[in-house]
């Protein structure tokens, strides 16, 4: 579940194809096969440590029941209070007597699992709407990409925060609401990559071999979209794992005594006057970890792209 | 066509937009669960009735719609359940105020340290200064506005006793909040500026400012930057949107009387008035705000006018 790599080796398609993004007209003669993706990210060393990094902490946050009694995040221990890291608690307690670390890899569970469940749903709303719009083209499509427009041009924040009103705050809810606003520069980028790939030879054969428009989609589209919708994918995490956070350190996201890494930065600045390692340590998984995946973002847009050698 | 008309032909486009937006936020509003006056203790089920009476909370919902959307129309926002004797247009034009104060903190502190970082880094690519750029613009999208601000809390309030930890009352106060929200903006400004000033350092005009002698600071910030700046340009309006994002939790850390805190907490309490009325002005100032950078593109490049 809190694999923190969504679809880490796209395929280029059987077409052999690269994703030509950015360039105008479909004229382009298609590049010639490069070294793998995987060979060029594993040659990229900021690559190899961001990913190394974000296994290490999805598994630490995963195996954290492993560690720890069941529910030993909530457990209090009132006569303790609030202690600074040492021995028997290595990152401290906060007022209530919980253990910090137990609460920040429960919080690390939430918050990546978020990232993960809202990437995907953005990840299925953005490429549906975007092949949709890019393979209609015409006047729809221009509708349609004007509405993702105006959409663009709200607060996202905004929107989170209406749809868990709306939805309630149960965690699936907040992930799906978070999911269903972040879809609009995928829908972007797919939409414009499909215009790109249907005046391609290979998708017009299959168009005039008579083969149905789900089938040239789901069988010559996808596989040769595969490239930007992972690379955007990737960036699209750390988005929603930002906007996670935020919802739950206005108090909106997820309820106590649930927690994340969100909620447990809004509880350290709460507390930082008397208590400042509640603030340190869920400020520092948080940011390392959105860092992590940026840095793995470029790096694989870096390897995907067919303009850099 | 002119570009008197273009600007009516955007304008009349808003209309809808907003209508829709209205209508999005209203029925959103309405089909959460919870309701206005439904507080910690309960009050009596005769109380909440008169309430839901005198606010017109029990009519059929395409009653209220409708009265609502007539009562836009003439620019009324109805009123403030929390805050009664006040209407919610009043409220908005009080704290709107303070709110644009910090924006345009914010966004100064975004731009004249983004753009000149941005520049200077572009002057001389792969060097130190470019890496040590690059390198905090990319640590500057990983510390969002609400990990900065409880940081600089700690640092320069109560660790050096320099500011207050709260409040909005002196100049002093402002500079804590401008900070945490604009130094979130500053890493964009910076990428956008550095990379328009690639685009542009290749160009004959500049090898012909460096020819005519002319001093560093004028090519690079007279001549180059006057080009490179259209990237820059465009981003504004997404960063305002992001900015009032960001106002939401700066607000609520340094208890500004803002707009933003107005949101979050008429969120929390289902206040319908208030959550419709400031979406609607958060989305009509932001569309205002695409339009005016859209009309300084369109100036710019007359071929814009024609074609949307």
């Amino acid at each position: 579940m809190t694999a923190p790599l969504p679809a880490a080796s796209p395929r280029s398609g059987r077409e052999g194809a690269t994703p030509a993004s950015g360039a105008a007209s479909g004229a382009i003669p298609p590049a010639p096969r490069r070294p793998g993706v995987l060979r060029r990210l594993t040659r990229d060393r900021v690559a190899v440590v961001s990913a190394a990094f974000l296994v290490f902490c999805a598994l630490l946050c995963a195996c954290a029941p492993w560690f720890f009694p069941e529910n030993f995040y909530a457990a209090q221990d009132r006569q303790l209070g609030a202690v600074p890291p040492g021995a028997a608690h290595w990152l401290g307690t906060d007022a209530l007597g919980r253990d910090l670390l137990a609460r920040l890899l429960e919080g690390g569970r939430v918050s990546l699992t978020a990232g993960l469940v809202g990437t995907l749903v953005s990840v299925l709303i953005g490429t549906t709407y975007g092949i949709v719009a890019g393979w209609r083209g015409g006047r729809a499509g221009t509708v349609m990409m004007q509405g993702v427009d105006v959409l663009a041009a709200l607060p996202f924040t905004l929107f989170v925060i209406l749809l868990t009103l709306f939805l309630g705050r149960e965690l699936i809810w907040i992930y799906a609401a978070i999911g269903a606003v972040s879809w609009l520069s995928m829908a972007r980028i797919v939409r414009n990559e499909t215009r790109l790939l249907k005046t391609r030879p290979f998708i017009e054969a299959a168009q005039c071999l008579g083969q149905r428009p789900a089938r040239v989609i789901c069988r010559h589209l996808l596989p040769n979209l595969g490239g930007v919708v992972a690379i955007y994918a990737t960036l699209t995490v750390p988005n929603v794992m930002l906007a996670e956070a935020f919802i739950s350190f206005l108090g909106l996201g997820i309820k106590a005594p649930m927690t994340s890494w969100g909620l447990l930065i809004k509880e350290g600045a709460d507390a930082m006057e008397e208590c400042p390692w509640l603030l340190v340590a869920p400020v520092a998984a948080f940011s390392s970890t959105l860092l992590a995946l940026n840095l793995f973002g470029d790096a694989l847009r870096d390897a995907l792209d067919p303009r850099t050698a | 066509m002119g570009m008197a008309a273009f600007i009516l032909r955007r304008l009349a486009g808003l209309v809808p937009t907003l209508w829709l937006v209205a209508t999005c936020v209203f029925f959103l509003a309405r089909f959460a669960p919870g309701g206005p006056f439904d507080r910690e203790r309960e009050m009596p089920e005769s109380a909440k009735a008169a309430l839901h009476a005198h606010y017109g909370l029990d009519r059929p919902l395409a009653e209220q719609y409708g009265r609502y959307m007539l009562n836009l129309a003439r620019g009324d926002l109805g009123p403030s359940y929390k805050h009664p004797g006040w209407t919610v247009r009043e409220l908005i034009g009080a704290r709107a105020l303070v709110s644009l104060e910090l924006g345009l903190w914010a966004l100064l502190v975004a731009i004249t340290l983004g753009v000149p970082a941005g520049v200077l880094a572009a002057t001389r690519p792969g060097s130190l200064l470019d890496r040590a750029v690059t390198g905090a613009a990319t640590l500057g999208v990983c510390v969002p506005s609400f990990v900065l601000a409880p940081l600089l809390v700690l640092a320069f309030a109560l660790g050096s006793g320099w500011f207050n930890v709260l409040g909005w009352e002196t100049a002093g106060d402002r500079v804590l909040p401008a900070l945490s929200l604009g130094l979130v903006f500053a890493a964009p400004a910076a990428r956008l500026a550095r990379g328009g000033m690639m685009d542009v350092r290749a160009q004959d005009y500049m090898r012909a400012a460096v020819a005519r002698g002319l001093p560093p600071w004028r090519i690079w910030f007279v001549h180059g930057l006057r080009n490179a700046l259209a990237p820059v340009v465009t981003w504004i309006g997404p960063a305002a949107a992001g900015l009032i994002s960001g106002s939401f939790v700066v607000e609520s850390i340094f208890n500004i009387p803002g707009l933003g805190k107005l949101f979050v907490s008429s969120a929390f309490d289902r206040e319908y008035t208030m959550i419709c009325g400031t979406v609607l002005f958060y989305a009509a100032v932001l569309l205002a705000l695409n339009l005016c950078v859209e009309c300084v593109m369109a100036w710019l490049n007359p071929k814009l006018r024609a074609g949307a």
